[in-house]
């Protein structure tokens, strides 16, 4: 069993970054000219590479699926934005933005790494200000904050409910800039089908456009990969429905390794299911957990009854409310983390109390919220006689205020008023911890090929808090690689433009084709999406909110069936050589169906629970997760070898220098 | 709910296209307009048929993506949601329904509903950006306070989606909503102000190179953008075009 390097710089914690930039090696001007690289991905991490590359002088083609760059998944980020600003002087600081984003992941993030995002957060607000992002401002004209899970200060950033969006669109900006400039070349509805390795070097890819429907080749001196997460391998998720593994499967399958896939994040908040034909989940932001109380019903014959429609959740009086965070953790309430909190609801629905058809659903109730707001509000307006009727109406007004949009989604979608009546919740697939394994410079266990954003696994550990995704992806675009890059591409200032008619591109075009020829000539009965809503279930029911061994080894004897299944039996209409949305979609799922299965055996593998990870077999006598750091402190990074089930396991030992282990304790 | 669908088909850029009709059955109120299309598609593959291609994301109003022309109304009867948001209990049992793609010259269709929006990203290119470069060496972000009611109305501006609803909405396929919500986004902040006589200028010639219409104050952008952009952005992208044109040098 190989040791990975994750290649930490050495020294104390607090300048590892800023020392190894100082000796870190760079490309001049006039070479970075003739340097080409490739940037897979358009979101906040793939944008923001392109945008800070470009304007440093080197050559970057950029590819994305979609139809612009600016319709990349990070846009639909709600909540915030984390940043050690401590504008609030409420006792922010690097080291503890550091130390909550390693205690929230469970102790199964780098230092090093975690350490560097909180210092470079600070950047991320001042560059992004200075680019036009309108983040919300208090009256004295400053940035406002807001707080989120898991930390005790206000470091949050946000601009309403749509802070992903405007960060992607400053992003998109920049990148917008120097497409003008010639700087970036832009691929939009393009797929990365491979990727080009070259005497051990990754030199490019294939990618397939999606009008034409024919191949392409690219070359590069470097490859990033910023394609996303994974999530959708769960078909019903809160990411896009073009949101897929496939760029960061390929170079897996060409020797990268993948790190810790079966670390997910299911997010406690989203819509639930409400039927078969469902496509997609919708998240409702963690920041209404401020104002709202989770509960279920105390008896399990009003659960059924409100199941069945003969009873309403606003008959139920408070002391037959199940208020179960508050029961359980009671310090933190309903502020738990991610993970606890999707844990409990499902532990409460799984018991039978659950509220809607479908019996997988919770209240999330804001009247309680909505009357203290307005006593308030009826005091300040010296309105000491109010009726119970005017205090919920500027109880209402203040809650509009604070989550008007969410509310007004909320509604579209089920058709009730969350003002009125409480609002139904489950918890939704929502992000991937896991993902490519990368050193401290980014770069994955390919030479030149790289991995940022939440494509890579390096800085949640086993689950991310609220409002550091749009944090990571955006420091390793704007701020790390910019910099871990050039001491790579400081070798390949005499190599030259690299031909796409190397033996080793004519190869990999062939493989893509005879990959897609197979695909189209099964011509089989059912469609793409059959099969994909299938592999979802599985992964869903076993390798889900919480996993044990039988399942485990279940799921991964049902996803080696379906795979088989699907080899035979899919229906791709239509031809190769066009705009082919089904084939699209293929390629997707037939990397999914072995993505699934990797997951399966690494969360069989890990016998602990930690972060989103919960083993059945690992629980207190409470029945709260129980890490194990004596046997599991480590990173598993996955090779290839042909059969997800036989990949070979590379463990990289997390050495914890400044912080100590203990337990997450939330009671 | 049972539906009678009248849907855009056109296999490429050069076929001429044609309204083809389409039953559908068992459709449910709380089913989006998008899992309508998905589930009209799947009986289309089972049959051996070629499914409507459509353009759709996120499926959660923000990407953009989505696109249709419902009833000849952009993303349809419902307002301020886009088409992915836009759910069947809109509809009655027994209605029928047209579907559409964008039209106008400077989107082209691709296929079907699909159309080509690449002359946004032009626009864009153009001027739609403050020059500043990705360093992280900037003034600290408290260092110029905004007032809050010019960072809120930045702020409505910069919700646009890029959708392209406004244009598809005008008689004229009028860019100006989606040309005018970038340029008063960034008039209206100081970081933006600095290049704001150029960036008017570049965005609108190139608005007009790429074959949008002119603005006749008709409104009905306004009215059909699903994130609600206010008319108040042309007008004053108006303004700093005049301002541009008479202090330019």
């Amino acid at each position: 069993m190989s040791i990975l390097d994750s290649k930490i710089p050495s020294g104390a914690l607090s300048t590892k970054w800023s020392s190894y930039k100082d000796h870190i090696r760079l490309v001049n001007p006039a070479n970075k000219r003739n340097i080409d690289i490739i940037v897979v991905g358009t979101g906040l991490a793939g944008g923001s590479a392109s945008a800070a590359l470009a304007e440093l002088g080197y050559n970057v083609h950029t590819f994305c699926f979609q139809d612009s760059p600016r319709r990349a998944h990070s846009i639909a980020a709600q909540g915030g934005i984390n940043a050690a600003k401590n504008y609030q002087g409420d006792g922010d600081s690097v080291f503890r933005l550091f130390y909550d984003t390693i205690k929230g992941g469970d102790y199964r993030a780098r230092e090093g790494n975690v350490y560097r995002l909180a210092e470079v957060s600070a950047s991320i607000i001042d560059q992004c200000v200075a680019q036009g992002v309108p983040f919300a401002r208090e009256y004295g004209g400053l940035l406002d904050n807001r707080s989120f899970g898991g930390s005790q200060v206000s470091r949050t950033f946000y601009a309403k409910g749509q802070t992903g969006q405007q960060l992607l669109l400053g992003a998109y900006s920049a990148m917008s800039r120097q497409i003008g400039k010639g700087k970036i070349k832009l691929y939009k509805r393009h797929e990365m089908l491979d990727l080009v390795i070259v005497d051990g070097k990754a030199r490019g890819i294939i990618a397939r456009n999606l009008v034409t429907g024919s191949l392409e080749r690219f070359s590069g001196h470097a490859v990033v990969i910023a394609s996303g997460g994974y999530g959708n391998v769960f078909y019903l998720s809160t990411n896009a429905m073009g949101s897929n593994v496939t760029a960061a499967w390929k170079v897996h399958k060409k020797g990268a390794f993948f790190a810790n896939p079966c670390y997910t994040q299911i997010h406690p908040t989203c819509i639930p299911v409400s039927g078969d034909h469902q496509s997609k989940l919708t998240l409702m932001s963690e920041s209404l957990r401020n104002d709202g109380r989770i509960w279920v019903p105390k008896n399990l014959e009003d659960s059924k009854a409100i199941r069945e429609g003969r009873m309403k959740p606003t008959d139920i009086t408070d002391e037959n409310k199940d208020f179960f965070l508050e029961r359980r953790y009671p310090a933190f309430g309903n502020l738990v983390p991610r993970d606890v909190a999707s844990r409990a609801a499902k532990e409460r629905c799984d018991a039978g109390f659950g509220v809607n058809a479908t019996g997988e659903a919770v209240y999330l109730d804001f009247a309680s919220a909505i009357e203290r707001y307005g006593r308030e509000k009826a005091k300040i307006s010296h309105n000491e006689n109010a009726s119970i009727e005017e205090i919920m109406a500027l109880g209402t007004e203040v809650v509009k205020a604070k989550y008007g949009n969410l509310f007004q989604m909320y509604y579209k979608i089920v058709d009730q008023d969350p003002y009125k009546t409480p609002m139904m919740i489950y918890p939704a697939v929502h992000y991937t911890m896991g993902g490519i394994w990368v050193d401290y410079n980014l770069m994955t266990t390919i030479t030149g090929c790289y991995a940022t954003g939440e494509a890579n696994f390096s800085d949640h550990g086993a689950n991310r808090l609220g409002a550091s995704a749009l944090m990571q992806g955006l420091a390793d675009g704007y701020f790390v690689l910019p910099y871990t890059i050039a001491d790579y591409l400081a070798d390949e200032i005499r190599t030259g433009k690299i031909s796409t008619d190397l033996p080793e591109f004519i190869q990999a075009e062939a493989d893509v084709k005879a990959g897609i020829d197979r695909l189209m000539n099964i011509k089989g009965t059912k469609s793409v999406d059959y099969f994909h809503k299938r592999l979802g279930k599985i992964i869903w029911d076993k390798v889900g909110m919480s996993r044990d061994e039988a399942g485990l080894k279940w799921a991964i004897d049902e996803v080696q069936k379906l795979r088989a299944e699907f080899y035979s039996d899919v229906r791709i209409p239509g031809t190769v050589e066009s705009f082919n949305p089904e084939l699209d979609k293929a390629n997707r799922v037939c990397d999914f169906l072995e993505l699934g299965e990797l997951m399966a055996v690494d969360a069989l593998n890990r016998t602990e629970s930690c972060g989103g990870h919960f083993r059945e077999e690992s629980q207190t006598e409470e029945g709260e997760a129980k890490r194990n750091d004596k046997d599991f402190a480590y990173v598993a990074a996955w090779e290839y070898t042909g059969k997800p089930s036989e990949a070979i396991l590379h463990k990289e030992q997390l050495v914890f220098e400044e912080i100590k282990l203990v337990e997450r304790n939330y009671k | 709910m049972k539906l009678t669908l009248k849907i855009w088909r056109q296999s490429g850029p050069n076929d001429k296209g044609q309204i083809v009709t389409y039953p559908i059955d068992n459709i449910e109120g709380d089913m989006s307009f998008l899992d309508m299309m998905d589930v009209l598609n799947e009986e289309l593959i089972v049959k051996g048929d070629d499914p409507v291609a459509f353009d759709h994301d996120c499926r959660e109003g923000i990407c953009g993506m989505c696109s249709l022309f419902i009833n000849g109304e952009a993303h349809g009867p419902d307002r301020a949601v886009t088409t992915c948001q836009l759910h069947m209990r809109k509809f009655s049992d027994g209605e029928t329904i047209y579907i559409e793609p964008w039209r106008a010259k400077a989107f082209p269709v691709i296929k079907d509903l699909v159309v080509d929006r690449s002359a946004f990203d032009r626009v864009m290119s153009a001027g739609g950006f403050v020059s500043v470069n990705t360093s992280g060496n900037t003034v600290d972000a408290n260092a110029i306070p905004i007032s809050k009611i010019d960072a809120d109305k930045a702020f409505e501006a910069a919700t646009c989606i890029g959708c392209g609803a406004c244009v598809a909405s005008c008689v004229n396929a009028s860019a100006m909503l989606f040309v005018s919500a970038k340029v008063s986004q960034l008039a209206l902040l100081p970081q933006g102000k600095v290049e704001a006589t150029e960036r008017v200028l570049n965005m609108v010639r190139t608005m007009d190179e790429e074959g949008f219409g002119n603005c006749t104050n008709t409104g009905a952008c306004a009215v059909e953008c699903p994130k609600e952009i206010s008319l108040d952005n042309i007008a004053r992208m108006n303004r700093e075009y005049f301002k541009a044109m008479l202090t330019s040098e």
